[in-house]
């Protein structure tokens, strides 16, 4: 995709939710700090799986591990700065999953995946036992932040998230975004996805295989974390469910809704779950079912996600019209 | 004259087969050389102890007089051994100039510049160009890998790996899966490609007795583990027992 085509894709979109507070009502904007957190989340899960070829079935351990690093940072430790418990919990998450990526890196497909997913029950295991250190099944609550330096005290909690809030986490997806962009058109991005396509040829062209795989995997966990600690900041809690398997499986449900081979689609993704999920709910109990059917249909006719569709459709009727 | 790469009374075993027993061959500077020998000879052995894949049950393996012995593809390609091989390696989704820039990147040093737009470089880029100029590939680099004919597939796999300006290349099998009517055109631009890209000494593992008659300064050929012969084309060629014994089962087919 050209710079151009992808700077009016961005500057649309930026654009549409910079207006949305001011059109629809405080609760659709409140409920668009998880999409964002989601979106920003996804955009360093899809480097990993994208661009490395890696899919990881226990990424949403670094979302927890990003909020219950915001319920201990400003909780338990009362710093109450957003951007302060923001860097030193997505620094912190970045550590944390040099070992573990460590380990997982030297696997690929399936194994990768159950060996992530391993983890993710580990640390999901770890909060959920280690009552009078997480909380156990209560979790561990996430107060009130400033946000750069300012109290918003005026603001109840919907307002907060709708206004002072959102607008902080559109400029926090717009900056992901930015930095994502340009990590995927680096050299080390090129090297990525080197590997992703054919490991062994990328040796031989000098390529560092597991290094890179295990920074991608750093730089995924650090992303995650930030989304972590934007979900945090929303529900107010920091609670197991977050890094039990199924919020892994959404994460992955987001990239392949969107489009993981498309760089907006797992933003994209993000949002449609979100919107999906939340009709579907008021709507009906059985909404995984309809999920699940959604999900089937996607990745029979159409494996690039909804960011694809448009693709897809143009090679399809380019086949028909091959004499 | 001493040898850019050489073995040095290299054993390999596995378990209690012996893939190879007591090798010493050496590539020198301005050379082909080729390495023939019928199916279990100990072909794939060598070229793995060469480009530092395997360690050697004993002996000493070296590149420009230092040990390269299980240093690993990588650090192979960093020192100036590049290879390819029998089966066509390309990555699929990416496009000419995306595969070229790949060995680029490696050769410039520059794989950890993670936030350095690599459409601005242009280092890399004019490099790029040159190497695909010299493939005859300069109006393919905005397609992508899969969608190339075979022929340039091939060609796309041994120009990304020359893009690393080895001083050492080691080609298997480069015409396979060629048509016939084609593999000499491949061959020659292959030739002219590396010595273009100041590649000192190329080695060739070759079935195809054609090509290794028309393109070898000196050919290699092993059996059951063991060099059995080390020399020019023309006296190899002269020998028919020897030839007999390198493709003796090929010819009967």
């Amino acid at each position: 995709m050209k710079v151009s085509a992808a700077a009016l894709v961005a500057g649309i979109g930026i654009g549409a939710l910079a207006l949305l507070p001011a059109l629809a009502p405080p609760y659709y904007a409140s409920l668009m700090i998880p999409f964002f957190a989601y979106a920003i989340a996804l955009l360093g899960f899809n480097l990993l799986f994208g661009y490395g070829g890696l899919l990881s079935f226990g990424h949403a351990m670094f979302l927890g591990f990003g909020a219950y690093g915001a319920a201990v940072m400003s909780g338990v430790l009362g710093v109450r700065h957003f951007e302060a418990v923001l860097v030193v919990v997505t620094l912190a998450a970045i550590v944390a999953a040099l070992p573990i990526g460590f380990f997982c890196v030297r696997y690929v497909g399936i194994f990768f995946g159950m060996l992530t997913l391993a983890f993710g029950m580990l640390f999901h295991s770890f909060l959920f036992k280690f009552y009078h250190l997480t909380g156990g099944d209560s979790g561990m609550r996430v107060p009130r932040m400033k946000l750069v330096g300012l109290e918003f005290a005026p603001y109840n909690k919907i307002e907060l998230l709708a206004g002072p809030f959102y607008y902080y986490c559109l400029a926090l997806l717009v900056i992901a975004g930015l930095v994502m962009w340009r990590i995927v058109h680096s050299p080390f991005g090129l090297h990525l996805q080197a590997i992703r396509d054919n490991a062994q040829k990328a040796e031989y062209l000098g390529v560092h295989v597991r290094s890179m795989r295990l920074a991608a995997f750093v730089i995924s966990a650090g992303f995650g974390a930030v989304g972590g600690v934007i979900l945090g900041f929303r529900i107010g809690l920091a609670d197991p469910e977050l890094v039990y398997w199924t919020h892994s499986g959404h994460l992955v449900f987001m990239a392949v809704l969107g489009g993981f081979s498309n760089f907006f689609g797992p933003i994209v993704g993000a949002l449609a779950f979100t919107l999906l999920q939340d009709q579907l709910q008021s709507l009906t109990q059985y909404w995984r079912f309809i999920m699940g059917a959604i999900l089937a249909v996607l990745v029979i006719g159409f494996p690039n996600g909804i960011a694809g569709i448009v693709t897809d459709l143009r090679d399809q009727s380019a086949r028909k019209n091959v004499p | 004259m001493t040898a850019l790469i050489e073995t040095r009374h290299v054993s390999k075993a596995y378990g209690t087969f012996r893939a190879l027993e007591d090798v010493s061959i050496g590539v020198h500077e301005h050379e082909v050389l080729s390495i023939v020998g019928p199916n279990g000879a100990g072909k794939t052995t060598l070229v793995n102890l060469l480009t530092g894949l395997t360690v050697p049950s004993a002996g000493e393996v070296f590149f420009m007089g230092r040990s390269i012995a299980g240093i690993g593809p990588t650090e192979l390609a960093d020192r100036g051994v590049a290879r390819t091989f029998q089966l066509i390696q390309i990555f699929p989704k990416l496009t000419v100039g995306e595969t070229i820039a790949t060995a680029v990147i490696s050769r410039q040093r520059k794989r950890w510049r993670m936030l350095s737009r690599l459409a601005n470089d242009d280092a890399i880029e004019s490099r790029v160009r040159a190497v695909a100029q010299a493939f005859g590939l300069a109006d393919r680099l905005a397609a992508r890998s899969e969608t190339l004919s075979q022929g340039e597939k091939k060609l796309i796999d041994v120009a990304s790996a020359l893009a690393l300006e080895p001083q050492v290349i080691l080609l298997d099998e480069p015409t396979s899966g060629v048509s016939t009517a084609d593999k000499h055109r491949i061959m020659r631009t292959l030739i002219a490609a590396a010595r273009q890209a100041g590649v000192k000494a190329i080695l060739l593992v070759e079935h195809d007795m054609d090509l290794v008659a028309a393109y070898s300064d000196r050919v290699i050929a092993l059996a059951e583990g063991r060099v059995l012969a080390n020399l020019p084309p023309t006296a190899f060629f002269a020998d028919p027992t020897l030839i007999e014994t390198v493709v003796g089962k090929r010819r009967t087919r």
